[in-house]
């Protein structure tokens, strides 16, 4: 399938215009011992129904989707409402680029004014950016911009916080001098205080906690961020899952400096990781330094309202190395869809559709704890995840969940050896009661 | 379209009680306090609460306020503005895929990691090189992930070294990228035909310089025709070549990057490969490299076992991940798709029809705008302002005017070399008749900015709002609607 425009006419008189006998020639200026003399070893060309079938073909051999699955860890497979797809797959949505223009770019730039003001009022902060590529590089972007707040150059970073996040800040700060120490947590989940007193010092840049953390567990965001401005380091909380903050209060109004996170959970479905939508907020102070995109408010030349990108002297394509930031293209049409997604869900509805997931959280927690074989670890609150411990192996256990047509969890050994035998459990709106209850039942039968 | 329709914030059309989703009740006993000791919000003080009706019109109104590919030309330079076919949103949402979770087990992902692994390989054969990463979320990942890459092979060579050297008709995210991955950044000035000068990259190529980093074609559309011996120059002194591949579009099927020397580079999916833009991301930035570096790419790599794809972490060379799971997938999607339609010969007709069409422009606007470079343009030409300085008429003004005549502006802001720059970039898939309206529109605006100037000064006529205050914007920040008081 070919998507020119042109018609052999066409074809034979641009070539005359442009002056030159074939399409060959255009390429003059490439050096004719490099041209590539054959074809590229690609498949034949195939039409909308044989690419649909490939396609198909392939997705098939997903065997995931036939699963009940108990799967969280940055990750949540929600409800969305029709109108997110049906609106965000607008032509005059998915079709524009960065608004560079805003005169004709007003829709796209009053999506993301509205975004910003929605993550302001979910995180408690006063300002909010366009959107980052996702959690785990927003993490690290908010290690950079407290090491340029502060001009220090060292992080705690809680080990309770998702180990892939972990991963990426210490890809991008390997070549910053910037060294990242790990906190521990204790028995309920949470940062074990004491090890972080014993961590902060007057060269800290910032405590990186988690909340909800890789356990599910709610940390104590007005403790941390207490301890961290005692050292005058800044706190910095990341979210993982958005929908805690339809139900948890503002980490801003605990104390925290920089809010960032995902906000996959807000309206975009969980597709293989990405694409994702990394978000950030902090108080008003720090606006030099955050990176990313801005949308403000301002006026036409006859005093009406509009938007544009603003405060841009950040950024590369003008302050080139200087920048807070290399990024440029971010994540604006899942920020569009966040945005349905809020709007829709609306005051109320975020709110309930929080209570569910910690309620049935709750009662799948009680459920799975009361099996024989099965102990409830890391016990501190939770929203909407929980870690349980087997009497039985993790990998025997899950094999014999998914004969039966169950992912139980994630296990989470390979990357904290010491719950060997341990799961992650996320319950969201969409795990029923008769799921659960199924869950805990062959969870039995399979320690048994 | 209705010039005069005014859309209010949503914040400003929401009252108490209204509301545009219902939940099911809840299944399970309710606890009363199912978070101990846990603050919890009051309420969620002024969210949104209006009905669906009420979403489906304010974001319906919306979406009609801005320009896009699919209403006609968008000839923004250097972003491959290009159309993104139908089929390919389709099945980049397949169930199969948009239900799939990235920290699922191999086996019950299968048909994911096909997708990853068969773009990998097509990406490999397209470019020339021995290896691909997906991970990179987006161009400017992509190059910091390559940078980084090139980092790594130098220090297990025993020496990161200091410098990278940039061309100054680089994009800014080159500098800005290297800069994140440590080293120190100097420019490389260009010759009068618009590419690296030689004498100049040979004075500044040292042992202490770990890469160029080279755009080609580069941000004047002017193919960088001593690739060969800038890469032997580089290679010379022990430094590596990135090639940033955001114009990659100009070069599919003609020549490879792998086969001109190139170390690594990244690819913009969003670009040539027709992703959509999404009004700003999201995009993808694949990272390909050539087997020196290959020990270096993030993790999981994935590899294949016994016709099974099994995802690799141990690579204890690694650079580490630079993203959560595997990537922008459904982007990857999309990518996949468009290459499986197009096969061989359509991959080459991107490159050839990109620069038929650019050419066709530049040919027909020769003379009534200023072309500062006169190399042969690849994908896209670079004009200026010149002529129409000597009016008062600035880039600025012929950009705004030309969305009176339904076209979207080309881009400006760079390449920072040409002063007043009108860099404009058609891509392989516009009709002849869009072209022509284009062309006939700048030749009015040529001829008006002789004539009549002021109505270029005032220019946009036909939008919602006309020209904005962007200096008021960054002075008197309001990044956020408010509750008055």
């Amino acid at each position: 399938m070919s998507y020119l425009s042109l018609s052999d006419k066409d074809k034979k008189e641009m070539l005359a215009r442009a002056g030159v006998g074939s399409t060959d020639d255009l390429f003059c200026c490439i050096p004719e011992s490099v041209r590539l003399r054959r074809p590229l070893d690609l498949p034949p060309a195939q039409s909308e129904l044989e690419l649909v079938r490939t396609i198909d073909a392939v997705g098939a051999k997903n065997a995931y989707p036939g699963f009940v699955s108990f799967l969280g860890g940055g990750a949540y497979d929600h409800f969305i409402p029709t109108v997110v797809d049906y609106l965000s797959s607008r032509g005059e949505f998915v079709s524009p680029y960065t608004p560079y223009q805003p005169e004709v770019s007003q829709g796209t730039l009053q999506v993301i004014f509205e975004f910003q003001t929605l993550v302001c009022q979910l995180t408690g902060l006063d300002i909010a950016n366009a959107s980052l590529y996702d959690g785990s590089t927003g993490t690290a972007e908010a290690v950079l911009m407290a090491q340029r707040v502060t001009g220090r150059n060292k992080v705690v970073i809680a080990r309770s916080a998702h180990p892939q996040y972990r991963e990426v800040v210490r890809t991008y700060i390997k070549n910053l001098g910037v060294e990242a120490v790990e906190v521990g947590y204790g028995p309920d989940g949470r940062i074990d205080k004491d090890a972080l007193g014993r961590l902060l010092d007057d060269a800290t840049a910032a405590v990186v906690f988690q909340s909800p953390n890789f356990f599910g567990v709610i940390e104590d965001v007005q403790a941390l961020s207490d301890a961290a401005h005692a050292r005058k380091a800044l706190s910095v909380a990341v979210v993982a899952e958005a929908l805690s903050l339809g139900l948890l209060e503002a980490p801003g109004k605990l104390g925290a400096d920089i809010v960032t996170g995902e906000a996959q959970s807000l309206g975009i479905p969980v597709s293989f990781g990405g694409p994702y939508l990394g978000f950030m907020a902090c108080k008003k102070d720090f606006l030099r330094q955050m990176p990313g995109r801005i949308t403000g408010q301002t006026v036409d030349k006859e005093g009406r309202r509009g938007f544009v990108l603003t405060l841009s002297t950040r950024e590369q394509h003008i302050r080139r190395e200087r920048a807070t930031s290399n990024i440029c293209t971010n994540q604006a049409l899942c920020a569009l869809r966040a945005t349905i997604f809020m709007e829709t869900l609306g005051k109320q509805g975020l709110r309930e559709l929080a209570w569910q997931n910690a309620q049935k959280a709750a009662y799948a927690a009680d459920r799975l704890g009361a099996v024989p074989g099965v102990k409830r670890r890391l016990t501190g609150p939770v929203f909407n995840e929980f870690v349980v411990e087997l009497a039985k192996p993790w990998p025997a256990v899950d094999a014999g969940l998914k004969a039966k047509g169950l992912i139980g969890g994630y296990g989470l050994g390979a990357e904290y050896p010491e719950l060997a035998n341990a799961a992650l459990v996320a319950v969201t709106e969409l795990r029923t009661k008769d799921q659960i209850d199924r869950l805990a039942r062959t969870l039995q039968e399979v320690l048994s | 379209m209705i010039k005069e329709i005014r859309e209010p914030l949503i914040f400003e059309i929401s009252a108490a009680g209204k509301r545009a989703s219902e939940l099911p009740p809840l299944d399970v006993p309710a606890k009363k306090d199912p978070l101990p000791g846990v603050p919890l919000r009051r309420e969620l003080e002024d969210f949104p609460e209006v009905s669906e009706t009420e979403v489906v019109r304010h974001f319906t109104r919306l979406s009609q306020k801005n320009y896009c590919v699919d209403m006609g030309l968008y000839p923004l330079g250097s972003c491959t503005m290009k159309y993104n076919p139908k089929v390919n949103e389709r099945l980049s949402a397949h169930p199969a895929f948009a239900a799939s979770h990235p920290l699922a087990s191999e086996d019950l992902v299968q048909g994911s990691l096909e997708v990853l692994k068969k773009l990998e390989r097509f990406l490999c054969e397209i470019a020339g090189m021995d290896a691909f990463t997906l991970q990179p979320a987006a161009g400017a990942h992509g190059e910091l992930a390559g940078m980084m890459l090139i980092r790594a092979a130098l220090e297990a060579r025993g020496d990161a070294r200091k410098y990278v050297l940039i061309p100054d008709s680089a994009h800014g995210t080159n500098p800005s990228s290297a800069h994140i991955c440590g080293y120190t950044v100097k420019e490389i000035k260009s010759n009068e035909r618009g590419t690296i000068d030689l004498a100049g990259l040979e004075k500044e190529m040292t042992e202490e310089v770990a890469a160029l980093m080279v755009t080609n074609p580069n941000t004047l559309g002017v193919f960088e025709s001593d690739i060969l011996r800038i890469a032997e120059i580089v290679h010379g002194k022990g430094g590596l070549v990135y090639m940033d591949g955001a114009n990659m579009n100009a070069l599919t099927g003609v020549v490879r990057p792998g086969d001109m020397g190139v170390d690594v580079l990244h690819i913009n999916l969003h670009k040539t490969f027709s992703t959509p833009h999404g009004g700003g991301g999201p995009g993808s930035g694949p990272v390909g490299v050539k087997k020196e570096l290959v020990p270096y790419l993030p993790v999981p790599v994935i590899g294949e076992k016994g016709g099974r794809y099994a995802l690799d972490f141990d690579r204890p060379r690694s650079i580490g991940r630079v993203r959560a799971y595997f990537g922008n997938f459904s982007v990857i999607v999309r990518a996949l798709c468009y290459i499986l339609s197009l096969g061989p010969k359509g991959v080459r007709e991107i490159a050839e029809f990109a620069v038929l069409n650019a050419n066709y422009i530049r040919k027909s606007l020769e003379g009534e705008f200023h072309l500062k470079y006169t190399t042969p343009s690849m994908h896209e030409c670079v004009f200026s302002d010149k002529f129409q300085k000597e009016n008062g008429v600035t880039n600025l003004d012929i950009a705004k005017r030309l969305i009176d005549f339904g076209v979207h502006p080309p881009t400006m802001s760079f390449p920072l070399i040409v002063h007043g720059a009108l860099m404009i970039e058609p891509t392989e898939t516009e009709s002849r008749r869009d072209l022509d309206l284009f062309i006939e529109a700048m030749k009015t605006i040529a001829r008006e900015a002789k004539e009549d100037p002021e109505v270029l000064h005032a220019a946009p006529h036909v939008t919602y709002v006309s020209r904005l205050d962007e200096v008021a914007a960054a002075k008197y920040p309001v990044l956020r609607w408010e509750k008055k008081p």
